[in-house]
């Protein structure tokens, strides 16, 4: 499952990141220098930064994570999972990539329009972190963020009627495929520019340490994960967050998704010190780097970050290596990616591996297997008919949820307010 | 600073005095809290005197009124003796609001620059970091952007928060999150989340503070759907719209003006709120109508009290809710003298005056006898040069001239 023979056999440490405390371990820059060949980041050969220098490694003092190698653990009698869990994340991430399917299918037969962004790849990064969380967790996301609703709860009929702009979309067709939002699984977002989403979710983070401290609410140690790739990550709203997120110890989780590309823009390209995990320590808190096709390395990692944050021991950066492999959006024609780059990701695709895994390990055969993409299968099927036969918003939503309260929308001439007009309600009010 | 205005009646017509229990006005002026709808514990009386409502002797805060007509004062309720009120500036007024607001709330918090342990800037909330603690009057690092979004989120997972722009100019930084995220995420949520936060800060053009701490945010703002936006002028209307932008399940943008915080001005020892959407008639009138809001207000009594002297009855009225625009007050008044006139500190291009005679034109046209006049600041960087500064910005001078033109 590694991405190179070089790592393959050695358990890799991932470098935890140092804590604003350990002064003397800030000092080295090679301490967290653990990467493998320059080329690990797939970009074509001509477009490599700065080599690094050879490696040091294994500096000693420096913590080893639990993430080991998957295949190392095979021949340990400690399984990562059990199987149940096993079968858990098999279905979220089958429910992932098959709905991803489906709607790059549906949008090509004209039931969706706009800017959809398909998640096909990175399944692993949403099961191995979303899985983990309770309900009362948030959970915010970008534009492509269909995947993070599927392992949130939020039900696939739900997601794909919001697709297809009908009234019974979990937001009730007004969002769209970039704005998914669930009040009861607590997903906020859905956000169309990249990095907006993260200050929503330090918010989200900052209630939960607020309702803690404030308003003394003992189970309030709910914590937030904020999705993003790795073109957010040379936003300022990023950095900004992350400066608050650790100077007020908040509960929340930076997980980036790094795909390598942003549209057609390598983070190779655009970015001076492309190791995103790195920028954690900068700012005092834990960064981890873990490879994000790998669904119980992801798992591993979460946990450590989800526990973390439900202490109050504040925020981490987790970085996860993963790969989209569908374009940018599904207008890319995505011709600039190198296709021996797409074939390598390709064979670490996390759901066979996951399945590799299982089989290997004896904690699921092939029928169980199967049957749950049939299940899935139907689930979908379900969802597209479903969505086929829901109502188009009438024209009486228009107006409904602009505010909260409507009294905003005015006093009209005649002294009432506007809401209260019957026009209103009957959206063809002029506002 | 504070004096200049202290001499302006804040209040109350050409009265000399700010006192609010004066001698009855003139028979058409029925003193400035007379026309608040009914909306609060206090009503005011139509000799300006107030009274507590027969019904709020728990001193339980009533529900705001949902019926946009207003009640006329019943003049046979029983007025208890009114209590004198207490004088206060407006930056005092403001605190006020809002400590009562975070007393009354838990989940109200404020967060900005500078607001907890320095005070704020403008001293707006001194002293309430001590009292509510660091998280409740939070001071964030300067990074607008990623704090009002912040704020945001925590409204949108129960928080009641109100983000403070040290400037309101700070907040073109915050733009990306008040237009993206707190206009629009109860709609594209599909109802799911409510923003229940307050964004205020000083803004407008001060005593040559430069172009970029004198801009006038109104009218960038005014587009953006969702969101609604208020503008104070004296400590009676701070308190109030602070209070009601506060417990609306709106986002709300509070408008402050550099120059006016030192107001002094009594108010109510009672508790009240105003409504958000209604407009404050300042000094009724025949003539014109003179709509203005903010500071300009001021320039605009001084103008009146020439006018009067020359023979002319102007209609003044603060329009308060710069979005949306309370067509009540403003259609009645048109309909009675059919001229208007809006003096207003924005840019001549896309400000508040600009929408608003639009608003005029599109439902009252038919009560017109002439065109709108709208007298707004130049389309010019705010110079430093004080002399420059006072070029740009309406004067009291222009504004008589624009209404003898008007009346002609």
């Amino acid at each position: 499952m590694s991405f190179s023979a070089t790592n393959f056999a050695q358990p890799r440490p991932v470098p935890v990141g140092i804590r604003s405390n350990e002064k003397s371990l800030s000092s080295d820059p090679f301490r967290f220098r653990f990467r493998g060949s320059p080329s690990f980041l797939g970009s074509p050969h001509s477009l490599r930064f700065n080599p690094t220098p050879p490696l040091k490694l294994a500096i000693p003092h420096c913590r080893r994570s639990t993430a080991a190698a998957v295949t190392d653990v095979k021949s340990s009698a400690n399984m990562l999972i059990t199987k149940e869990e096993g079968l858990e994340l098999y279905e979220d991430m089958i429910l992932g990539r098959f709905f991803e399917d489906m709607c790059a299918q549906m949008y090509y037969r004209g039931k969706m329009f706009g800017f959809v962004h398909l998640y096909n790849g990175q399944e692993a990064v949403s099961t191995g972190f979303i899985k983990l969380l309770k309900k009362e967790d948030t959970v915010v996301s970008t534009y492509r963020d269909h995947v993070h609703a599927l392992s949130k709860g939020v039900p696939a009929r739900a997601v794909m009627s919001e697709l297809f702009g009908k009234a019974t979309g979990c937001c009730r067709g007004q969002g769209g495929s970039m704005h998914m939002f669930s009040k009861e699984h607590n997903l906020i977002g859905g956000f169309a520019f990249i990095g907006e989403g993260i200050p929503v979710a330090t918010g989200a983070a900052f209630s939960s340490k607020y309702r803690r401290e404030v308003l003394k609410e003992a189970s309030a140690d709910h914590v937030t994960l904020a999705f993003f790739g790795d073109g957010t990550c040379n936003n300022g709203q990023f950095y900004e967050c992350l400066n608050m997120a650790a100077l007020w110890k908040l509960p929340i989780i930076f997980v980036v998704e790094n795909n390598l590309w942003a549209i057609g823009m390598s983070h190779l390209r655009a970015t001076s010190d492309p190791e995103i995990w790195k920028k954690g320590p900068a700012f005092g808190m834990a960064g981890v780097h873990v490879d994000g096709m790998d669904v119980l390395k992801v798992r591993e990692v979460a946990k450590e970050a989800i526990e973390r944050a439900r202490r109050g021991d504040g925020p981490t950066l987790v970085e996860c290596e993963t790969y989209r492999f569908r374009g940018h959006s599904l207008a890319d024609p995505d011709e600039l990616r190198d296709p021996a780059e797409k074939a390598r990701y390709a064979a670490r695709d996390p759901i066979s591996a996951l399945k590799k895994y299982m089989i290997e390990n004896k904690l699921a055969n092939e029928q169980e297997l199967k049957s749950i993409e049939k299940k899935i299968d139907e689930v979908l099927d379900d969802a597209v008919e479903f969505s086929d036969e829901s109502p188009l918003p009438p024209r009486s939503q228009l107006l409904e949820n602009v505010f909260a309260d409507s009294k905003g929308f005015g006093i009209g001439p005649d002294g009432k307010y506007r809401c209260e007009d019957p026009k209103f309600t009957q959206g063809t009010a002029h506002v | 600073m504070a004096t200049l205005f202290q001499g302006l009646p804040s209040s109350t017509a050409f009265s000399s005095s700010n006192k609010f229990n004066h001698a009855p006005a003139p028979t058409s002026f029925s003193g400035t809290w007379n026309n608040e709808r009914k909306s609060s514990i206090v009503t005011v009386r139509s000799d300006a005197r107030w009274s507590p409502v027969l019904n709020s002797a728990t001193h339980k805060p009533q529900r705001l009124i949902t019926n946009a007509v207003a009640t006329k004062a019943d003049s046979s309720l029983a007025s208890t003796s009114s209590k004198p009120g207490h004088e206060l500036l407006l930056f005092e007024a403001l605190r006020e609001g809002l400590e009562e607001e975070m007393e009354r709330d838990p989940c109200v918090c404020v967060m900005g620059e500078d607001v907890g342990h320095y005070g704020g800037s403008y001293k707006v909330t001194k002293g309430l970091a001590t009292k509510f603690g660091d998280l409740r009057v939070l001071d964030t690092p300067i990074a607008e952007n990623s704090f009002t979004g912040m704020g945001i989120g925590a409204a949108m997972t129960g928080l009641r928060p109100i983000i403070e722009g040290m400037n309101m100019g700070f907040l073109l930084l915050a733009f990306n999150q008040i237009s993206n995220n707190c206009g629009m995420l109860h709609y594209t949520s599909g109802g799911q989340f409510k923003i229940p936060a307050v964004i205020r800060g000083p803004g407008g053009v001060g005593r040559q503070l430069g172009a970029e701490h004198s801009q006038r945010l109104e009218s960038y703002f005014q587009s953006i759907p969702g969101i609604q936006m208020v503008a104070c002028s004296t400590p009676y209307n701070a308190k109030g719209l602070m209070k009601a932008a506060i417990r609306s399940e709106n986002p709300v943008i509070l408008f402050e003006h550099v120059l006016l915080y030192n107001l002094k001005d009594r108010i109510p020892d009672e508790e009240y709120v105003l409504s958000l959407e209604e407009a404050e008639m300042v000094r009724p009138g025949e003539h014109v109508t003179i709509l203005t809001y903010s500071r300009m207000r001021y320039h605009v009594m001084q103008a009146a009290k020439t006018l009067v002297n020359k023979g002319y009855d102007p209609e003044v009225i603060d329009i308060r809710s710069l979005k949306p625009f309370d067509l009540h007050t403003i259609g009645k008044s048109v309909k009675k003298t059919h001229r208007v006139l809006i003096v207003e500190e924005c840019m001549r291009t896309g400000g508040i005056g600009a929408s608003l005679t639009a608003a005029i034109t599109e439902n009252f046209n038919d009560d017109l006898d002439a065109p709108i006049v709208c007298l707004s600041s130049q389309d010019v960087p705010t110079p430093y040069a004080g002399t420059l500064e006072e070029w740009t910005v309406v004067q009291p001078a222009q504004i008589v001239t624009a209404v003898e033109q008007l009346c002609q």
